[in-house]
């Protein structure tokens, strides 16, 4: 860049995955293959229907609006945002203007990007239903009314940020306080999480508190993975640049473009001047109503701890690594996991050895959640148990975790059925010893306590007879004492 | 005709005397609505196979009735007289009309409404015009246009309606029948064909009130679909029907009411406010005490146009479904904006559209603050001049439009900028929820005219014993359409 710095402003849309019901029909809030599985006529608009607010999707939005340390309105009201689209079957989305007062407003996010604290205003937040979803053919289109009708959160920040790392850094703060929140998984492989960004460019000596020195904004929409916001600014980035340096840039107005992955560019969608006017106005089906002050109480009350301070507790209270605790909090899912764990009675550097290690590279490679994930917190203290016991060496312990997953069995089972149990009973290692004495005479005669190297040949022995299953360590001890009483 | 001129009590009666059966009154129904078909044009469907119910203790059990036809009504079709859904067969009830079944009414036709509720005159149904059973030559004013037309011509005791302006009250008035449209959200509106959310009411037109009251206690009653509606399980309208109302307290308003308001009045307007009088002194002998007030003239004239803004706003964003993506015949085109507007083009009347580019106009950013907010406040200054009057009042008691029935062909009748306040100020029944009800008071030039009474929210058992009571002094309940 060198020469320019660039404001840039998200809008992200989160699904809220976690209620019931959707946020104005009693249609199933859940995600589904099977298209048009979870709907009822107020998800298609059919004539007569009409929208009852689902409670539940508000007291999440406005954790949400809390966690954000934004204002919550007096009065919650929805407001109908008119425009003709396929996937919008009413003709209207129901949603919050900035007028009336949405959910949320002003309120601030402070977060992590590359080791240094980064403070970022949020605008807004807003309660809306989602849009159906459609998928385009050559020469039809199908419609897929499931997603209609969703809850959705969309927040909008103040152009506080500066590069797409921020970008990157801030939304993945928001997944993990959504997912903390327990208000969604948030998940962009599911359609849960969508972006629109916007990227303006100023000169780097020019004053940025004085907003006529932003730049012309650009919004680019339909973003719909973290590395798509990154690629999506950093492409934007670069062509406003060129237009800079190339004289152009004072031409280009301001207009809504479009991110096309497959070939990483943006591409012009329409100008300012052509903007849709939604002739937003207050649903009328839906009485304004009161947010008691003992209800917002109640909920701020109930908001859980979110990241930053469980990585406080894993460190000061599990006397884990920042290191450690960090990668532990990242997800919530993967902190309860380990929470979980913990609580069974589990030493928790073992298990955060454990969760994230061998746990967290299996489900990457596999591409798995931990709620799908076989290995319970239960077994996996099996598992550690069977280890401190000695039952099992560390090393197999390895081979067990992949047995019990390949298997779908428990620890003891696999342990067991594969005959995995170590021989640590001294009775069965003594006769052993013995017969392995009584085999080998010459290498008794040339023991000698200070040249130890032919105990490894003894050691050898067990292991052929016991295949592998004594415990080395009592093996070696007892072998020791027989030779020592022998050369009395 | 046997039975069907009787009222909802006397069928109940015979019913459980068995005197009749529920067959009989249905066979007789249908038979007067293909009549009724031929000479008024009164409805979209006639349900031939409509089956006799069981007489139970409910007063509606047993006894045929009409749906208008934005009542969505499960495996029957349900057009709202709009070509967009002239095959539309829903997969649900309307709650009240699951409400009317869970009381044993039996259904037999859906009746013809101006389209989607939108007109006053019952010209604009798919189907083709409304024509008054008194007069031929006359509309019967609108939306619930069919409903009105076969109530009055006996075919049954009672059929729903909707009123988003008086589309109840007026139709009812032409036809000389009782229209009733109680408190906003007493009835829950899911499942009726939106025109107005903020405006529209259900309701119905009988000959007698206390039909009406009947009729709305099986209709009414909070229910989880509908946010706007709420819990009237302590009002009985029937049961509050006493006739006691020595002590009430009527006003009529001045602007309204006298004659010196009008420059060039006809005959009908005279005769019709000169029998308005007439009605007035009938309340004085029932012992309520009835006098006038004055309400701002500049205030009464913006009704028509904060009526006109705020509805056609609703409308057009409360129509944007009607696509014929999801329902509805398909629109042709290359792409869905091409195929919406096919659908949409064809499927309206040019009424409609009218309105709905009115409604665009009002809501476009640089247009709402000046129209849409400003007749939002207009509705809300209105609606606290009758709070106000409501403080001292018992009801508001007003002539329903300037005469009777309009002729179809608009030419004979004298248009006359002075009678807008007169024609319009039902729609301030509707901008407050007001509970609401038209009773006939007599007839001017042979043909039927109606008077209103108006009364505050949730004092719907108030409302309907005052009109009640009038009801009594006069000669027209019961009465069925002669043909003048």
């Amino acid at each position: 860049m060198g020469k320019y710095k660039a404001k840039i402003g998200l809008e992200m849309h989160c699904e809220i995955s976690e209620t019931k019901t959707k946020v104005f029909s009693s249609a199933k809030n859940s995600y589904s293959e099977e298209a048009n599985s979870n709907i009822n006529p107020i998800d298609m608009a059919f004539p007569g229907i009409l929208p009852v607010v689902n409670k539940e999707a508000v007291r999440m939005a406005l954790m949400a609006s809390m966690a954000l340390n934004c204002q919550q309105p007096e009065y919650m009201y929805f407001e109908r945002k008119n425009y003709y689209y396929p996937d919008l079957p009413k003709g209207f989305q129901l949603t919050q203007e900035t007028k009336p007062i949405p959910v949320g407003i002003y309120g601030q996010v402070t977060f992590e990007c590359n080791g240094k604290e980064k403070t970022v205003r949020i605008n807004n937040l807003h309660l809306e239903e989602d849009a159906a979803s459609l998928d385009h053919y050559d020469d039809f289109s199908t419609i897929d009314y499931n997603r209609a009708g969703v809850p959705l959160l969309e927040l909008v920040t103040e152009p506080d940020i500066s590069s797409a790392d921020e970008a990157v850094a801030f939304l993945e703060h928001m997944r993990s306080v959504y997912q903390y929140l327990n208000i969604s998984e948030a998940d962009s492989k599911k359609g849960q999480v969508r972006c629109d960004v916007n990227v303006s460019i100023m000169d780097e000596d020019l004053d940025d508190s004085d907003p006529k020195n932003w730049g012309t904004k650009i919004e680019v929409k339909n973003v719909n993975s973290f590395g798509g916001v990154r690629d999506a600014i950093n492409y934007e980035i670069k062509r406003q640049t060129k237009l800079k340096e190339n004289n152009e840039y004072e031409q280009m107005e301001q207009q809504t473009r479009r991110w096309d992955e497959e070939s990483g560019t943006t591409i012009y969608m329409r100008s300012k001047v052509d903007a849709i006017d939604y002739k937003y106005f207050v649903e009328p089906n839906i009485p304004k109503f009161k947010l008691s002050k003992e209800w917002l109480e109640e909920i701020k009350a109930s908001l859980p701890m979110l990241a930053y301070e469980r990585k406080l507790k894993y460190i000061n209270n599990y006397n884990l690594s920042d290191y450690d605790a960090s990668i532990l909090v990242k997800q919530r899912d993967i902190a309860d996991y380990f929470e979980k764990t913990i609580s069974l009675g589990v030493d928790s550097k073992q298990a955060a050895n454990w969760t994230n290690g061998m746990i967290l590279s299996y489900l990457n490679s596999n591409e798995i959640n931990i709620k799908e994930f076989f290995l319970t917190p239960e077994m996996l203290k099996e598992l550690i148990d069977l280890i401190n016991s000695k039952t099992i060496s560390s090393k197999q312990g390895k081979e067990v975790f992949a047995k019990v997953l390949e298997k779908k069995k428990s620890p003891k089972e696999i342990v067991e059925s594969e005959g995995m149990m170590q021989i640590t009973d001294t009775g069965e290692l003594d006769r052993i010893i013995d017969e392995v004495v009584n085999e080998n005479p010459e290498q008794v005669a040339a023991y000698d306590p200070e040249r130890p190297k032919i105990l490894d040949y003894f050691i050898g022995q067990i292991m052929k007879k016991t295949r592998g299953k004594a415990n080395p360590v009592t093996a070696s001890q007892l072998m020791k004492e027989k030779l020592a009483n022998l050369k009395k | 005709m046997k039975y069907m001129n009787k009222s909802i009590e006397e069928l109940h009666e015979m019913l459980k005397k068995g005197e009749v059966t529920s067959e009989e009154l249905v066979k007789e129904s249908l038979e007067l609505s293909h009549q009724i078909q031929d000479e008024c044009n009164a409805f979209v469907t006639i349900i031939d196979d409509a089956q006799p119910k069981k007489v139970t203790d409910n007063l509606l059990s047993g006894i045929p009735c009409g749906l208008k036809d934005n009542y969505s009504t499960k495996g029957i079709l349900s057009t709202g007289s709009s070509n967009t859904l002239k095959d539309y067969v829903p997969f649900f009830d309307a709650t009240a009309v699951k409400k009317l079944k869970e009381a044993g009414a039996v259904f037999v036709n859906k009746t013809v409404m101006d389209e989607f509720g939108m007109g006053g005159t019952g010209t604009t149904g798919h189907t083709g015009t409304v024509l008054n059973p008194w007069d031929k030559t006359r509309m019967c004013a609108g939306s619930s246009s069919g409903s009105a037309a076969a109530v009055a011509a006996g075919v049954y005791p009672y059929a729903t309606g909707s009123d988003t302006g008086d589309s109840i009250r007026k139709p009812a008035a032409y036809c000389g029948i009782v229209g009733y449209k109680p408190t906003y959200g007493m009835i829950s509106r899911y499942g009726l064909f939106p025109f107005a959310s903020s405006l529209d009411h259900l309701g119905v037109l009988t000959r007698n009130v206390k039909d009406a009251a009947i009729v709305v206690d099986n209709m009414k009653g909070i229910d989880p679909n509908d946010m706007t509606s709420w819990d009237s399980e302590k009002i009985h309208l029937r049961e509050s029907l006493n006739g006691q109302v020595k002590g009430k307290k009527l006003c009529y308003i001045q602007e309204i009411c006298d004659l010196s308001n009008y420059t060039n009045p006809s005959d009908e307007l005279k005769e019709h406010l000169a029998n308005f009088n007439k009605t007035l002194d009938l309340c004085r002998n029932l012992g309520m005490e009835v006098e006038e007030v004055s309400v701002d003239k500049t205030l009464l004239n913006a009704l028509a146009a904060v009526y006109v803004v705020i509805s056609c706003a609703e409308a057009t964003s409360n129509m944007s479904n009607l696509t014929g993506i999801i329902f509805g015949p398909r629109g042709e085109g290359d792409n869905y904006v091409d195929m919406m507007k096919d659908h949409r083009t064809k499927g309206f009347s040019p009424l409609i559209k009218r309105r709905f580019v009115i409604g665009s106009y009002v809501l476009q950013s640089q247009n709402q603050e000046r129209y849409f907010r400003n007749a939002q406040r207009v509705r809300r200054l209105l609606v606290d001049a009758w709070k106000d009057l409501y403080k001292k009042y018992d009801a508001v008691i007003l002539p329903v439009g300037s005469g009777p029935a309009k002729h179809l062909d608009g030419s004979k009748d004298i248009l006359d900028k002075d009678t807008v306040v007169l024609e319009e100020h039902l729609q301030i029944g509707n901008f407050g929820g007001f509970p609401s009800i038209t009773i006939p008071n007599g007839f001017v030039s042979k043909l039927p005219v109606g008077v209103n009474i108006t009364g505050n929210c949730y004092d719907d058992e108030n409302v309907l014993n005052i009109a009640y009571a009038l009801e009594q002094e006069m000669d027209y309940q019961n009465q069925i359409a002669k043909e003048v």
